[in-house]
């Protein structure tokens, strides 16, 4: 794949979780683009188009995931997929540190 | 690591799942059918899908691929369609459920998986499906604080969905099994254990299920091992997983290792000799030693098991159960179908064994609450709030005249031919058994115009099993022939603990004192009026109350037919001297386990191996 690698990690910050919502969100707004994206906890690597893949992440509140785009349209990609992952969750919730 | 590719990461965290996979692992549940079966595991959900671990030939793998994507897009496209017509109905967040679904089953990670089974392992496409779907769910269980368990059901809703469009019409019931398998499910309703083939089936497993369900009733009649109550499973058991099933001590095996599959072929060879051992007390009489005749009588669902309850020794048939008849038909009996299956008993107990007959006791719990089951019985019970409490039973049948008509003119012209007897259930007042008894002797004289033979002093008894009917005893005995205790509603109805939910099934106890004095008084108004008692349900069965029964006065006792031997055993060990001495000393006790401990202490003291 040609294009460029971006990586940026990002603390899940949603009380529930990074659950089926929101994974849904993130898979179909992954696919959507042509570069590949990669979503990694802890050494565990899985597709990010991929819902299952996201669920056995098992992505609670404070879990640091770090997001790796590699292609034409990386850098659009990681900067939507980012906005998604810190968009506020239905409840108000602040921002935390790890 | 972020170097790593995603697809390696995969297969390292499958491959070590797959390892765990093939290791024994032991699970605990309820054991209520004796016995041990080896087999391969056939994993059941509850729309029957049967999904054997298959392989096809090379030449075929692209022809599996291709049915695969077409089941994932036909299964997608519907699921689409599901998503927009909740959300219209219901709103966004409750759509957004489909949507996850569509979402998983056009999962690029799932389509390779499961291609990748088709292509390496040569699976056929629907076990891969199934695998795959498996594994998904096991890994999702396995997640620490269980935040996506519940996410489980979502998954084998997809496999379910994928599979009804890869299988179709193709898909194989239980009754057309092909090889010897160990039945495994989250439940199976009766109507569905019904289906069993015991020559088929030589075990079942399930998820849910207590003691005295009635699924447990029905795998004690086939006599296959079975146990219930296991908890979550089937996420760890594929099928063709070989499994051993140890119906003694309630446990499922999986992937048993080689020493324990010695064991138990080994326990299973002594079990079978034991079995035949108890067989030799065959001819024997059901006599006390001090020269009581006890009448031992079969449990029966079904007209075929006429044969085993004669084989093991039943004198004839004190409880023939008719709810199969109607459970998985497209439409209600005729009355030719039951005169049928009654002439079929007959026949078995050469006429002049007593047979008697239960008209229609169904109840909400014999239906699937969705699903085949209910779909395709002859009618759908309206949901009630409280069914066990509901319109049941007897109390349908009343509603329900042309159908209860129908039973009782096939009972009354089979009692042409053999000791017919009748035996409506669930009776809860004097009024009931007088409205049944008219009805029957309005279908008498229609027989009598039409000429056709019946028995015109055809025996009418009465099931007891309401506490109000136990409390009126004396009432109802003035206009029956005989009664049968049935104790498993009986107790259920006196402790209002519902036998099959088992954070309450430990107040459900044949011992409880309650359920003592109610035999008891049953046991007295009888005898002031002549009338018969019987004990069916599975106290008589249980060698623990067999001295209490006797004690309080029964004479006849009506079992599944494995338990005959092993209650005539009890029997012919005791006197009626003692067992009476031991109903009074159980009827001064305080509660159940006071009651069970004295007996088992008493009964061991006649029979030292009644309970191995």
């Amino acid at each position: 794949m040609n294009g460029p690698t971006l990586k940026q990690n990002v603390v899940i910050n949603n009380p529930q979780g990074f659950h089926l919502r929101p994974m849904g969100a993130f898979a179909q707004l992954a696919s959507r683009f042509e570069s590949s994206v990669k979503v990694s906890r802890e050494g565990q690597t899985v597709n990010g188009k991929s819902i299952l893949d996201l669920m056995l992440l098992a992505a609670v509140q404070g879990t640091e995931l770090m997001l790796e785009v590699t292609g034409s349209d990386a850098e659009d990609a990681l900067s939507a997929l980012v906005r998604l992952l810190n968009a506020p969750p239905e409840e108000e919730t602040t921002a935390s540190s790890v | 690591m972020t170097q790593t590719r995603c697809s390696t990461i995969d297969r390292v965290r499958w491959g070590s799942e797959s390892a765990k996979r093939n290791a024994m692992e032991i699970k605990r549940g309820i054991a209520v059918s004796p016995g041990v079966a080896i087999g391969p595991a056939l994993v059941l959900d509850t729309e029957w899908f049967r999904i054997p671990q298959r392989t096809v030939p090379q030449n075929q793998v692209d022809g599996e691929c291709l049915r695969l994507s077409v089941a994932l897009a036909q299964a997608a496209a519907e699921t689409r369609a599901n998503e927009e017509a909740v959300t219209a109905k219901l709103g966004p967040q409750y759509g957004a459920i489909f949507g996850a679904h569509a979402l998983m089953l056009t999962d690029p990670t799932l389509v390779q998986e499961i291609e990748s089974l088709i292509r390496n392992e040569n699976f056929a496409v629907e076990y891969a499906v199934s695998r795959t779907m498996r594994r998904y769910a096991k890994a999702l269980e396995s997640i620490e604080g269980g935040y996506l368990a519940e996410r489980v059901a979502d998954l084998f809703d997809i496999e379910k969905r994928i599979l009804r469009h890869l299988l179709g019409l193709r898909r194989e019931q239980l009754r057309d099994l092909s090889e010897p398998v160990v039945v495994l499910s989250h439940d199976l309703s009766p109507s569905e254990t019904a289906e069993l083939d015991p020559r088929r089936v030589h075990a079942f497993v399930t998820e849910a299920g207590g003691r005295a369900s009635h699924t447990a009733i029905v795998a004690g009649v086939l006599d296959i091992p079975a146990v219930v109550g296991v908890g979550p499973f089937l996420t760890d058991v594929s099928g063709g997983d070989v499994l051993v099933v140890d119906g003694h001590h309630g446990l499922l095996i999986i992937n048993p290792d080689e020493e324990t599959l010695e064991r138990y072929k080994h326990v299973r060879a002594t079990f079978r000799s034991q079995e035949s051992k108890l067989h030799e007390l065959r001819p024997l009489p059901a006599q006390t030693r001090d020269g009581a005749r006890i009448t031992l009588l079969g449990n029966i669902e079904f007209p075929q098991e006429g044969t085993p309850c004669l084989e093991r020794g039943a004198e004839g048939v004190g409880l023939y159960r008719t709810e199969f008849l109607y459970l998985g038909k497209q439409s209600h009996p005729s009355e030719e179908e039951h005169l049928q299956a009654y002439l079929t008993v007959l026949r078995t107990m050469e006429s002049h064994r007593p047979v008697v007959i239960r008209t229609l006791d169904l109840g909400a719990d014999k239906f699937l609450p969705l699903g085949v089951g209910a779909e395709s019985s002859a009618w759908r019970a309206a949901p009630e709030r409280n069914p066990f409490l509901g319109l049941r039973s007897v109390r349908l049948c009343l509603r329900n005249l042309t159908l209860f008509k129908t039973q009782m003119r096939a009972i009354l012209r089979a009692s042409a031919f053999g000791d017919v007897r009748i035996m409506f259930p669930m009776i809860s007042t004097l009024l009931e058994l007088r409205q049944c008894k008219m009805i029957l002797a309005e279908v008498k004289e229609d027989l009598e115009e039409e000429g056709i033979a019946f028995n015109p002093r055809l025996p009418v008894g009465t099931m007891i099993e309401v506490p109000s009917a136990a409390l009126l005893a004396e009432l109802l005995a003035r206009e029956v022939d005989f009664f049968s205790i049935g104790t498993n509603d009986l107790i259920q109805y006196t402790l209002a603990a519902d036998r099959n939910n088992e954070t309450v099934s430990t107040l459900y106890s044949p011992g409880d004192p309650a359920v003592l004095r109610l035999i008891d008084g049953v046991v007295r108004a009888a005898a002031k009026y002549n009338v018969t008692v019987n004990v069916c349900g599975e106290m008589s069965g249980d060698p623990l109350y067999t001295m209490l029964l006797l004690g309080l006065g029964i004479r006849q006792l009506s079992v599944t037919p494995h338990s005959i031997p092993t209650i005539k055993r009890v029997v012919r060990s005791a006197t009626v001297e003692e067992s009476v001495k031991v109903a009074q000393e159980a009827m001064r006790l305080e509660t159940a386990r006071d009651v069970n401990n004295y007996l088992r202490e008493q009964t061991r003291r006649i029979l030292p191996s009644a309970f191995d």
